[in-house]
């Protein structure tokens, strides 16, 4: 249920037939959720520290509300990374290298940034094309395995997660132009390389969200308009059925781990080419062996979406917006770690939220009914 | 009055956009064989499963002697002795035979399963209804009729005394169902009641005490076999007369269609040979048969006919063009549509619309698409056209999701799909499996229709009924290979059933090469 297909592309559309499609359900299941995983934190917050729990807990929900320039920002590469998990994931395969891929993209576009010298107006706009590069490779290697010789494509991507992590770090550090060792860090870009900023006032934010919005309705008429998105979800719903339809299904698969892969990459280049906040300065990589928590928030987004590119859009934002409210809660003495304990619960509740929503609409179907006491069966049913 | 060990009354249970059981009564005697009769979507299976506790009725209550009762799941049915042999095996693939038949009941001291005592009940049980099973082997390993004797053995460990088979000889071979009738037939001198769940009208007819038949969900009526016909129950069934013979006039087949040269396929399970060296051609007109038992080369026979598998050796040819290495899209482009084996598996994109799935051939054709993006409208209008055309019901029309549709619905779809677009050679693969006989009659006279407007049609079939009636030519495959060609007016029933089994073979390479 959680990948399903949704939208009819009747024209009779009725209030029924939205309420019914699986559409609706994952979105009511999202949101309950939410409200679970929010009234969960806000009893952790109680039993850490009852006095300041209902100010912290305005910080969560509200906080994000005065910083909105850092929520879009720190969603944008929660977005890319959450479509391509999510995009992947209507083929059936699990794309967790979202990572690798991510880090790969944040690498090439650092490399066109520091080392290739080219006019401002088109700078960034080749260093964001590089990141979605690297991160179509990262994202290639995992599908031809998977296509030509049926390696799970989750044991690959996980390994390329740790191989693109490593490597991208061991590139960095040994590049001078790039690498700053006394500071543990990569230089500031140079102006021309960074993205235009969309000009909030101390925030990051840049042309990047737009991007990641756009890309994200894309993808939603990819899957929903086109015949490739009708294969790719056939062969996500019964791979064999595709085939016998005489799909390319291991063609297929190659293509839509590289499309995943770039999604993933253009998420690093956007996240790593942002304009700072801070004159002179701009964003910088810290090669410290860690693999990078963008991949995951990606998954936990495109479940909290369920997969659909619209609803991943609105969970990573709403992901960023609670982080940010965490953050500021540390204002009246709290952790942010405990924001992240939310975000866990809310993400492990949309994963039988579904089951809970089912049992709630048949309770709704019943309190209806006594109304609704024309029987909907004759039309078609014959 | 009479003594029902269960009664049903007036039973309604509805689904979104449909009532499944509309007021529908069914009373079971001690000691009975009750069939219960209907065509697919008529609400058997429904009924059934309120009986067995995994659906709760809107209206209408369950008796058992004569007492009410609630069962609200299958461990209340178990614990009223109702058991279930599912179409569809509820069975644990790596277990062990004796491991699946007490699984859920597993007699235990302290947590620690005790198995001997089992072993000895189960070895007595099927001693003694001669349900041969080897109770140490893997269910995967062991055969579909085994496998069955496996759930057989299931209920009686539990000591059910209502037994409920839905469908059970669809999956078995003549012999097997031969067998299994048998069985039915010394449960009942037991004392044992049987709800019989089938559309096959000659199984009734030959262990049925009484038999009940529903249509679309409404109760028609509740009949003594002895006192009735295979006619009468299926214009009950169907609300019409049904013909048992296929029509066709007698017609010469013209030019090859499908040539096939010394085709050599290796097994899926193992690497033997499953097809060897199999030669024969179909020419536009005829339909031909491609006989067998279960398991002889057939499936990997299709596989590489139409693409999913590879062969090893030897060559097609389809319309003049070899498509021994072709993809399945070229072949189908080549002209051939293939209504396939398995309905679940290959043929329906079971999460997909109905739309979506009528146009699973065709979607890149550019009727359906412009660069690149479908063309909803055309979908839509020509969906409707197909489900008009072939009456294809279900709750919502096109927007129907395919999983929910009826068995015999879902058959109908991909006949319309494979049907409608442009073929000259119609791959069938046992197209009536699991249809009851209204949807058969129909299937049947697809097939024929085909064949008068000049396509060739190669029919692969484990039903002798089907075979004989509807082929004008019969290929026998025993192990492999082809083991007799043969003539339906010709031969008899016995004689096919021999060449089937092995016990007889012509030496046909020549004649079937010699063009």
């Amino acid at each position: 249920m959680a990948n399903n297909n949704d939208i009819t592309h009747s024209k009779k559309y009725n209030i029924k037939n939205i309420t019914k499609s699986s559409a609706f359900s994952s979105f009511t299941a999202a949101l309950m959720a939410i409200f679970l995983g929010m009234i969960f934190g806000f009893i952790i917050m109680l039993i850490a520290a009852p006095e300041k729990a209902v100010a912290g807990f305005r910080f969560v929900l509200l906080g994000g509300l005065k910083r909105i320039g850092d929520v879009f920002y720190f969603a944008t590469p929660i977005i890319m990374t959450g479509l391509s998990v999510g995009f992947a994931f209507k083929m059936g395969l699990f794309n967790i290298g979202a990572s690798g891929q991510y880090t790969m993209g944040m690498f090439f576009a650092l490399y066109v940034g520091f080392m290739m010298d080219l006019p401002s107006g088109i700078h960034w706009i080749v260093a964001i094309l590089a990141g979605i590069l690297g991160g179509m490779i990262w994202g290639f290697i995992p599908g031809v395995f998977k296509a030509l010789l049926n390696v799970n494509e989750v044991i690959t991507s996980i390994m390329f997660n740790y191989i693109g992590m490593y490597l991208v770090d061991m590139m960095i550090q040994t590049n001078e132009t790039m690498y700053i060792s006394t500071m543990a860090r990569t230089k500031y870009l140079p102006q021309s390389v960074q993205i235009p900023s969309l000009g909030i006032q101390g925030s990051n934010v840049n042309l990047g969200i737009i991007f990641a919005i756009l890309i994200g309705i894309g993808l939603y008429m990819v899957l929903q308009k086109t015949t490739f998105g009708y294969e790719l979800k056939a062969t996500g719903y019964n791979k064999f059925a595709a085939e016998y339809a005489g799909m390319r299904v291991k063609t297929n698969i190659i293509i839509t781990m590289v499309i995943a892969g770039g999604l993933a990459g253009l998420g690093g280049a956007l996240a790593i080419l942002a304009p700072s906040a801070i004159a002179g300065s701009s964003m910088t990589y810290e090669p410290i062996n860690r693999i990078a928590a963008a991949g995951f928030n990606g998954i936990a987004v495109a479940l909290l979406g369920s997969s659909h590119p619209i609803g991943i859009i609105f969970a990573s934002i709403f992901i960023s917006h609670i982080q940010r409210g965490g953050t500021l809660a540390s204002l009246v003495g709290y952790k942010p770690e405990i924001i992240d304990v939310v975000i866990a619960v809310i993400i492990y509740f949309s994963a039988f939220a579904m089951i809970m929503n089912a049992g709630l609409a048949r309770l709704l179907m019943k309190l209806v009914k006594h109304d609704d006491k024309v029987p909907n069966n004759t039309k078609g049913a014959e | 009055m009479e003594n029902y060990i269960v009664e049903m009354l007036n039973i309604t249970k509805k689904f979104p956009g449909i009532i499944a059981n509309d007021n529908i009564t069914l009373r079971l005697k001690k000691g009975e064989i009750h069939a219960l009769l209907g065509e697919n979507g008529a609400g058997k299976s429904t009924l059934m499963s309120v009986l067995f506790g995994l659906y709760r009725p809107e209206i209408g209550e369950i008796r058992k002697n004569g007492e009410i009762v609630k069962i609200n799941n299958p461990n209340d049915a178990n614990d009223l002795g109702i058991g279930m042999v599912h179409q569809h095996f509820k069975l644990v693939d790596i277990f062990t035979v004796l491991e699946n038949i007490i699984l859920g009941v597993e007699p235990n001291t302290m947590g620690f399963i005790q198995k001997k005592d089992a072993r000895k009940k189960v070895v007595e049980l099927s001693e003694k209804y001669g349900l041969r099973v080897d109770p140490d082997n893997l269910i995967e390993n062991i055969t579909v009729g085994m496998q069955q004797r496996v759930e057989i053995l299931k209920m009686l460990y539990r000591d059910n005394e209502i037994l409920i088979f839905d469908e059970p000889t669809a999956v078995l071979t003549p012999q097997e169902i031969k067998e299994l009738l048998q069985i039915m037939k010394g449960f009942a001198e037991e004392g044992k009641s049987i709800l019989f769940i089938t559309h096959k009208l000659n199984e009734i007819m030959e262990v049925a005490d009484r038999c009940t038949v529903l249509r679309k969900g409404k109760y028609i009526g509740t009949v003594d076999i002895k006192d009735s016909s295979k006619e009468e129950l299926s214009r009950m069934m169907v609300g019409r007369d049904i013909s048992f013979t296929v029509q066709k006039e007698k017609r010469e087949p013209g030019e090859v269609v499908l040539s096939v040269r010394n085709l050599t396929v290796q097994s899926k399970n193992n690497k033997n040979n499953a097809v060897k060296n199999v030669s024969f051609d179909v020419r536009a007109g005829e339909i031909v048969c491609l006989a067998g038992i279960d398991g002889n080369g057939q499936t990997e026979f299709v596989h590489a006919l139409t693409g999913l598998q590879k062969s090893t050796s030897g060559n097609i040819n389809l319309m003049g063009n070899d498509i021994t290495n072709a993809s399945i899209r070229q072949r189908s482009i080549n002209g051939m549509s293939h209504i396939p084996e398995d309905r679940h598996k290959h043929g329906l994109v079971l999460d997909y619309k109905l739309e979506e799935n009528l146009v699973l051939q065709r979607y890149w054709e550019p009727e359906f698409q412009k660069g690149g993006f479908i063309k909803f409208d055309s979908v839509r209008k020509y969906s409707e056209g197909l489900i008009d055309k072939f009456d294809i019901r279900s709750g919502q029309g096109p927007i129907t999701i395919a999983r929910s549709m009826s068995g015999g619905n879902q058959q109908k779809a991909i006949i319309a799909r494979e049907i409608d677009k442009k073929h000259e050679l119609l791959v069938a693969v046992q197209p009536t499996r699991g249809l009851d006989v209204g949807a058969i009659e129909y299937v049947h006279k697809q097939l024929v229709q085909r064949r008068d407007e000049g396509k060739a049609v190669f029919l692969v079939s484990l039903e002798l009924d089907e075979v004989m009636n509807v082929s004008d030519r019969i290929l026998v495959i025993y192990e492999g290979e082809i083991v007799g060609e043969l003539d339906p007016k010709k031969i008899t029933v016995q004689e096919l059933g021999l060449y089937m089994s092995g016990a007889k073979r012509d030496n046909i390479k020549e004649n079937n090469n010699g063009e």
